[in-house]
């Protein structure tokens, strides 16, 4: 692979909106390249995401106002963001780096992020319930999905998860993903022309569990993702997409689900079943290794809390730290603050209970 | 299923076993774990024995193995299971003998089996195999009948893992390898579990043509991770305070590409912070202490070296580490992982900026390392730290009381809000629980782990 040592400076893509612009880089040059689009996933190896970002017209920037108030703006020369802050011009922000703040014309301000799988997770249109960055995380991992490898996803939904599979699997694998609503397949891939892994993933209309995946498959998808409401339907069809030591997940929010879908793995394809009770049955094996787990984020909110050293001797955490002072200052020069802030940390009350399960099994080896 | 087509484009993991190649052995669905590089001369104790590793080159990831008697006494065979019974069958009596048995007569006395040791013994030297001795410990047994189905399945079993132990052949990638040894070994990777690890990657967003920057202090499992993610392209730069790098020998197992150890650098941070500038003595004096520890450490080539994640209480000899991690490819040529990053790729970085940042460095303090770390990244880059601990206490005699607790994570997080360093920060601990699905029996798992670390996460924004 040719890797250049630096990059060709263009003056041709500042000012093009959207795209890449005329930018040969075919040989090497002693030139910076600063003034592109910022593309979410860089596929080519000259537009690094390290590269100095700098905001472009046409760019999908992620504005942040709080950290649970963000959302998706394409930059236009033209356009205006309103907000409670204040009115932000987009032309304020043309050419200055991401990460930056910016100001209203009231003084308000907000920060202009970078686009990655995760911040898009939190800012995407809902069409159907979608899955977020702990079930998601987990899933790559587990279908040990890494560049070029070819994934297979039905329902699409609202392409939280494509978006990250398109990550894993970028810049040479792909993600072909199928959904049987053909309005939101076709949000979908709107979706995926503005995030800009439109390159990386197909959408497909298809109704999986009654049709299964398309036969051209068959024996090249190393990871296959379910999150159907009837998935053992489409297990015979998926087990077939798989090549052998190819892993397959299945997303379901009830336990009546993940039930069936178990059994389906176990009875239609005879499988040898890990059971942890030790409980073994053992008959001509199609797939194994199935596992159901849930995962789930606890948060933490951080507080400050001033000590407040007038107040009484005590056991209290406030004299515990005027003593410490105290004995501190003899013969040390340590600075002295009449109320010096404590940091604690303690689990938000608030939090996710279920989101669903996720059934992973494995293709076996038959030959 | 068209065999060919899947073999072509996976040279970055490729799916069927080489000379040299390193594995994953699974003995026993999962109670014991072991890793090996396969070799003519490599072996595998089960039980008592010896087995030669050799009959599992050049066979698929994902097969399995089972001890078979040959000319030369037992050795490894690979067998395919074939259909046996019919499942819609055994369902049925599973449902309806469920209510006529129960273990209400049964006493445990250990004298319900009839066969001896020496018995079985002889069985084994006339050529009988494991599935024949487990059949005739079962037609020996006075109480076998009178179990249940569920009871008569898991004495099969237990039968089974004993006298016909079975080898499943796994490709070792950040998953598995994360697995075993969180399951055996926790301490040597700082108890970073799956999920932790994959929220860690998905929280940096790790992706192909990314410059990852990691603080690695859990053995180069995260190092090696990233790498995966990477794919043979961007680069990901281990940094260490000091002038050692961290070990960094589980990169070792990953089988990686040529094209993918080139992509494993390490820097001090001394080097990559843009306040110092190195002068290029200094940089040649490192290069030549790291040179004479090179020379100095053996070279681990093909040998084998196993490394056992089990219950057994046999000593474990850490692998030596080493500067540059020899790995031996398809080829049989040596590849390093975790050179030196090029005094040019260090320019670029600081020019640029890092694309993301991971840190998992239990021993260090987070906070004054963020300081120094944090100027290196690009802008709005995403980062994530883990830590074991919520709190930690500081012992120091000279005060009283002698001990103060600090919140690591939380002081960091504070620290990045007051500073105006960082957003969208959070706190996140990880909880994962495993469930087991069967019918009439699905209940979450016995046992759980309830313990995956904390992450602290957040995007760099531009200094003001």
């Amino acid at each position: 692979m040719i890797r250049p040592k630096y990059e060709l400076y263009s003056l041709y893509s500042h000012g093009v909106s959207g795209g890449w612009g005329a930018l040969s880089c075919s040989c090497y040059c002693i030139l910076f390249y600063k003034f592109r689009s910022l593309r979410m996933l860089p596929i080519d190896p000259t537009k690094k995401i390290s590269f100095s970002r700098i905001v472009c017209d046409g760019d999908l920037v992620i504005v942040y106002e709080r950290h649970d108030n963000m959302k998706a703006v394409k930059v236009c020369q033209d356009s205006v963001l309103q907000n409670r802050f204040g009115v932000f011009k987009h032309s304020d922000w043309i050419g200055k780096p991401f990460g930056s703040k910016v100001f209203s014309n009231k003084g308000g301000f907000i920060y202009l992020l970078a686009p990655t799988p995760e911040l898009w997770t939190l800012v995407l249109s809902h069409r159907t319930q979608i899955l977020y960055i702990a079930d998601i995380s987990f899933v790559v991992m587990y279908l040990e999905i890494v560049p070029g490898c070819l994934v297979l996803e039905s329902g699409t939904g609202s392409g939280s998860l494509t978006t990250s599979l398109a990550r894993a699997v970028a810049p040479t694998g792909h993600v072909y993903t199928f959904d049987f609503h053909e309005q939101r397949a076709a949000s979908a891939r709107e979706d995926f022309e503005k995030t800009e892994v439109c390159n990386l993933v197909t959408v497909g209309v298809r109704d999986i569990q009654g049709e299964g995946f398309p036969e051209e498959f068959s024996g090249l998808a190393d990871s296959v993702f379910l999150d159907l409401p009837q998935p053992w339907l489409a297990i015979p069809s998926a087990a077939k997409m798989l090549k052998p030591d190819g892993a397959l997940c299945s997303f379901s929010p009830c336990i009546e689900q993940v039930q069936r879908t178990c059994d389906t793995l176990i009875s239609k394809f005879t499988v040898l079943i890990r059971s942890l009770m030790g409980l073994v049955h053992v008959s001509s094996a199609s797939l194994l290794d199935i596992r159901t787990f849930e995962v789930l984020l606890r948060t933490y909110e951080v507080q400050e809390v001033r000590m407040n050293c007038s107040q009484g001797d005590g056991g209290n955490l406030g004299s515990l730290i005027r003593k410490r002072r105290r004995h501190s200052g003899k013969g040390n020069n340590v600075q002295d603050n009449l109320s010096s802030p404590t940091v604690m940390a303690r689990p938000c009350s608030e939090a996710k209970g279920h989101t669903g399960y996720l059934t992973f099994a494995r293709l076996k080896c038959l030959s | 299923m068209s065999q060919n087509k899947s073999q072509a484009g996976t040279i970055q993991n490729p799916r069927v076993t080489w000379e040299g190649c390193s594995v994953l052995l699974d003995i026993n669905d999962g109670d014991r774990l072991v890793f090996a590089r396969l070799s003519a001369a490599a072996t595998l104790k089960i039980g008592n024995k010896n087995f030669s590793l050799q009959p599992l080159i050049g066979c698929p990831f994902g097969s399995s193995f089972q001890i078979e008697n040959g000319d030369k006494g037992p050795f490894l065979s690979r067998f395919v299971a074939s259909m046996e019974g019919n499942n819609a069958q055994e369902k049925e009596d599973f449902e309806s003998q469920e209510i006529s048995k129960d273990n209400r007569a049964l006493v445990d006395n250990n004298k319900a089996q009839s066969l001896t040791g020496e018995d079985i013994d002889a069985m084994r030297r006339q050529g009988a195999t494991g599935d024949e001795i487990v059949d005739a410990l079962i037609a020996n047994s006075a109480t076998f009948e009178k179990k249940t189905l569920f009871s008569q399945e898991k004495y099969r079993l237990k039968k089974q893992k004993k006298y016909a132990p079975k080898v499943l052949l796994r490709r070792p990638v950040a998953r598995s390898i994360c697995e075993a040894y969180f399951k055996k070994y926790p301490a040597r990777i700082g108890f970073l579990r799956v999920d932790t690890l994959s929220l860690l990657l998905s929280m940096a967003n790790v992706s192909a043509n990314s410059d990852v920057l990691v603080v690695d202090m859990v053995g180069g499992l995260l190092t090696g991770a990233v790498a995966e993610r990477l794919g043979g392209t961007g680069y990901v730069c281990g940094t260490y305070l000091g002038v050692t790098p961290y070990p960094m020998d589980i990169v070792r197992i990953f089988n990686f590409s040529d094209e993918v150890c080139n992509r494993i650098v390490r820097s001090a941070l001394t080097e990559l912070s843009l306040t110092q500038t190195v002068t290029l003595e200094q940089i040649h004096q490192q290069e030549n202490e790291l040179n004479m520890e090179c020379l100095s450490n053996p070279q681990m080539s093909s040998s084998v070296s196993m490394e056992e994640i089990s219950p057994s209480e046999k000593e474990i000899t850490v692998p030596v580490p080493e500067n540059a991690i020899s790995l031996v490819n398809k080829m049989g040529k040596s590849t390093k992982a975790g050179n030196k990053a090029s005094q040019q790729a260090i320019e670029l970085w600081k020019e640029n900026g890092f694309s993301s940042l991971i840190i998992a460095a239990p021993e260090l303090d987070i906070w004054s390392l963020l300081q120094d770390i944090l100027p290196l990244l690009s802008n709005s880059a995403p980062f994530a730290i883990y830590h074991q601990y919520l709190q930690v206490a500081l012992f120091d005699s000279s005060l009283m009381p002698s001990c103060i607790l600090m919140m690591p994570l939380a002081t960091c997080m504070h620290n990045l809000q007051l500073g105006k360093m960082a957003i969208g920060l959070q706190i996140s601990e990880p909880w994962l629980r495993e469930y087991q699905v069967l019918p009439s029996r699905t209940h979450p798992c016995m046992q759980m782990n309830a313990f995956g670390g904390y992450i602290l996460s957040g995007t760099k924004i531009c200094s003001s």
